[in-house]
């Protein structure tokens, strides 16, 4: 009893005289910047732009305005190492410069991102302001005749049609193959999920090869959109077959093992259940291999021909799609051509982005409506 | 009178109808799936076969691709390949490293999902638009950057190029269509790849650690290089190994851009040079049987190098992300 209250009273007679005279504390800043750091930072900046001004191009042996942009750069590291040693640690310093560092190759891959896009937007933008780039075939347009004859809808349609007939064979073949690996499983699983995950190494241009070889010199079909579809199908059933595994694989197993005690068969658990649960995420997957699927150029050239004639039946004649058709304006030396690779180009970028704005969607909306 | 003894109930009971159905099912389209897959690998290792046969060694010594004399080998195009990736690889790991870093470790939380977002798409681009940018944007600008790299680091043998570095007007050819553009391109299809592994990774690095090293006092550069990247190690070999498997595919942009050349050679600021995916786009459709079945084999030499990396990077990355679970 009395070891108990002893050390009460003890820290009673400790904090009586804290609470008489309260000392100025306040927490320390752990984020944030101080006024230290972003002078130190813009000095750096406008120090290091001085410098380069005067010295470039009289002294450096560099030019251009790459060159410059470079050679700030280094001068900025420099003086931002130079003005943070005077005040700061080493540990600052290192920690000042990673940051600067990490900073500027995280915004150069944004400047390449922005670069690739937007070139090819400001290219196509020319041809894309004819409606009849999109309305008409380049049947009547050679490569001298002007940009308000011919267009792309034969490369659009052939894309759909491709992509569609490709997604009909893979989408459901690669998710039953997926359950089968997760729900089902066996002896069986593990041979197929090595060789699922080795044809994912599986060069897209071996893809179209392959179908080279096999239906068209071997079986003798003529090269149509169903020879590209196929190969499009032999480069794309991997990869959505290897991400449904992985978005099935990350179903609780808990929820499985709940719809199984409720009496439900396998069936009916993978249908009601495990399904349900991965669909945004197996929506992202599968609409993200479909825009790898649709952006192929590979397989395409080596299998669907090439036409100027809008050509709606899959079975019979050569079928083009964009990536193909810009492939090929964009090799020819005419100006002309040029833009309308930019334009097929652009189209098919537009498309890529729209599906991916779709997948984008499909799992926002899943994770703020969700019930987990 | 007497009750019937108890007897315990069937713990596993019959499978339903509906189930054997589904499970049949399933299970044939997994064998259809490794029927048409492993086919694919048989039949590539069987066309092979003839040409090797027919060739022997001199399939991988030579250097030329002359099917009317006879003379076929991927020696030049294998190095070529290998020139393009390890340029485009060189290029792509730091510019990824360091992007998967500021999104895991610096960007603000707001606009971590839209960056993640960002670099998604930057994957899904397709190769035929960077390969436009590369040819018409690329190429008229970094030609300087080449000039620059050869007139003051030549004496680098891998920098070197055979024309008159000191000419009043410079031959912009020279410099034009050679391995290392193609490299920059293809390093742009690699780096959202890569930069994804690793931000996954440095994202799974054990916040206990993380803030036991800033509790120590650690600035946030300390607490990258002592908790993040040596946590990460495994993501950023992974990461850059599945890099490494898809520039060696690249196909489309490589064919845009080089101009195609058959000696063995390691200057890559140069005009010309090969690789094993755009011999195979150019030459597939004037090719007599034999030759194709020599493209073939090139294309399995291909697929086996891109096979093995992604089995290493596989292996690596799935070791490094051993600890986590998915049960609930």
């Amino acid at each position: 009893m009395t070891t108990l209250a002893e050390p009460d009273t003890g820290t009673d007679t400790g904090t009586t005289p804290n609470t008489g005279e309260p000392p100025e504390q306040s927490p320390r800043r752990v984020g944030g910047r101080t006024l230290d750091d972003v002078l130190a930072a813009t000095g750096a900046a406008l120090g290091g732009f001085a410098l380069v001004w005067v010295v470039y191009g009289n002294l450096l042996p560099t030019s251009g305005k790459l060159g410059f942009v470079v050679c700030w750069y280094l001068a900025f590291l420099l003086l931002y190492a130079g003005v943070t040693a005077l005040r700061h640690p080493r540990a600052v310093i290192a920690d000042r410069l990673g940051a600067a560092v990490v900073h500027a190759l995280a915004a150069l891959l944004g400047l390449g991102l922005v670069l690739v896009v937007g070139f090819t937007f400001a290219r196509g933008a020319e041809a894309l302001g004819h409606a009849n780039f999109w309305v008409s075939d380049l049947s009547g347009a050679g490569p001298l005749d002007p940009l308000e004859q011919g267009g792309v809808l034969h490369a659009l349609l052939g894309s759909l049609v491709q992509i569609t007939i490709a997604t009909a064979i893979t989408l459901p073949l690669g998710v039953a193959c997926a359950v089968f690996l997760n729900e089902v499983g066996g002896r069986l699983a593990r041979p197929v999920r090595t060789v699922v995950e080795a044809m994912t190494a599986l060069p897209s241009i071996v893809a179209g090869l392959f179908i080279y070889v096999t239906v068209l010199v071997f079986a003798g079909f003529q090269r149509s959109g169903l020879a590209a579809a196929l190969a499009i199908s032999v480069m794309m059933l991997p990869i959505i077959a290897r991400a449904a595994e992985v978005v099935l694989r990350v179903v609780p197993n808990g929820l499985r093992e709940a719809g199984l005690a409720l009496g439900a068969s396998q069936w009916r658990t993978v249908w009601r259940v495990v399904l349900p649960t991965a669909r945004p995420s197996l929506a992202t997957a599968l609409i993200l291999g479909i825009a790898r699927g649709v952006g192929e150029t590979s397989p395409v050239l080596l299998t669907a021909g090439y036409t100027t004639y809008l050509n709606a039946d899959p079975t019979s004649g050569p079928m083009v799609s964009l990536p193909l058709v810009t492939y090929t304006l964009a090799k020819s030396s005419e100006r002309v051509d040029q833009v309308r690779a930019f334009g097929a180009a652009s189209i098919l970028l537009a498309f890529v982005l729209l599906l991916f704005v779709i997948a984008r969607v499909v799992a926002q909306r899943s994770t703020k409506g969700g019930r987990r | 009178m007497t009750a019937a003894p108890d007897r315990p109930r069937a713990i596993t009971p019959a499978t339903p109808v509906g189930d054997r159905v589904f499970r049949g099912a399933v299970r044939f389209s997994g064998v259809l799936v490794l029927l048409v897959m492993g086919g694919i690998g048989l039949f590539l290792a069987f066309q092979a076969v003839p040409t090797l046969r027919v060739l022997g060694w001199s399939f991988f010594t030579e250097h030329l691709w002359r099917p009317e004399s006879n003379r076929l080998g991927i020696l030049s195009i294998a190095l070529g390949t290998l020139q393009v990736a390890v340029v485009a690889i060189v290029i792509a790991v730091p510019v990824a490293t360091g992007t998967a870093l500021y999104i895991s470790e610096y960007a603000p939380l707001k606009a971590k999902r839209t960056l993640v977002a960002l670099l998604d798409l930057m994957a899904a681009v397709p190769s035929v638009v960077y390969g436009l940018w590369g040819f018409f944007f690329l190429q008229e600008e970094i030609i300087y950057l080449s000039r620059w790299l050869s007139t003051y680091l030549g004496w680098l043998p891998f920098f070197e190029v055979r024309t008159d570095v000191t000419a009043a007007v410079w031959e912009k050819s020279a410099y034009t269509s050679s391995v290392f553009i193609c490299g920059v391109v293809v390093s742009l299809m690699v780096i959202p790849i890569t930069a994804s592994v690793m931000r996954e990774v440095f994202a799974s690095a054990p916040p206990g650690e993380r803030e036991a090293a800033l509790a120590l006092g650690s600035t946030r550069w300390g607490v990258i290089r002592a908790v993040v990247l040596p946590f990460g190690r495994g993501g950023v070999i992974g990461g850059t190994m599945l890099g490494l498997g898809r520039a060696l595919g690249e196909t489309i942009a490589v064919a845009l851009i080089i101009s195609p050349a058959f000696d063995v050679k390691f200057r890559v600021l140069e005009k010309g040079g090969n690789t094993i995916s755009e011999l195979i786009a150019l030459r597939f459709g004037e090719s007599s049987p034999f030759q194709l079945s020599a493209l073939l084999a090139a294309g399995l030499v291909l697929f086996l190098f891109t096979l093995l990396i992604n089995v290493l990077a596989s292996m690596v990355v799935a070791r490094s992300r051993s600890g986590a679970a998915t049960e609930i």
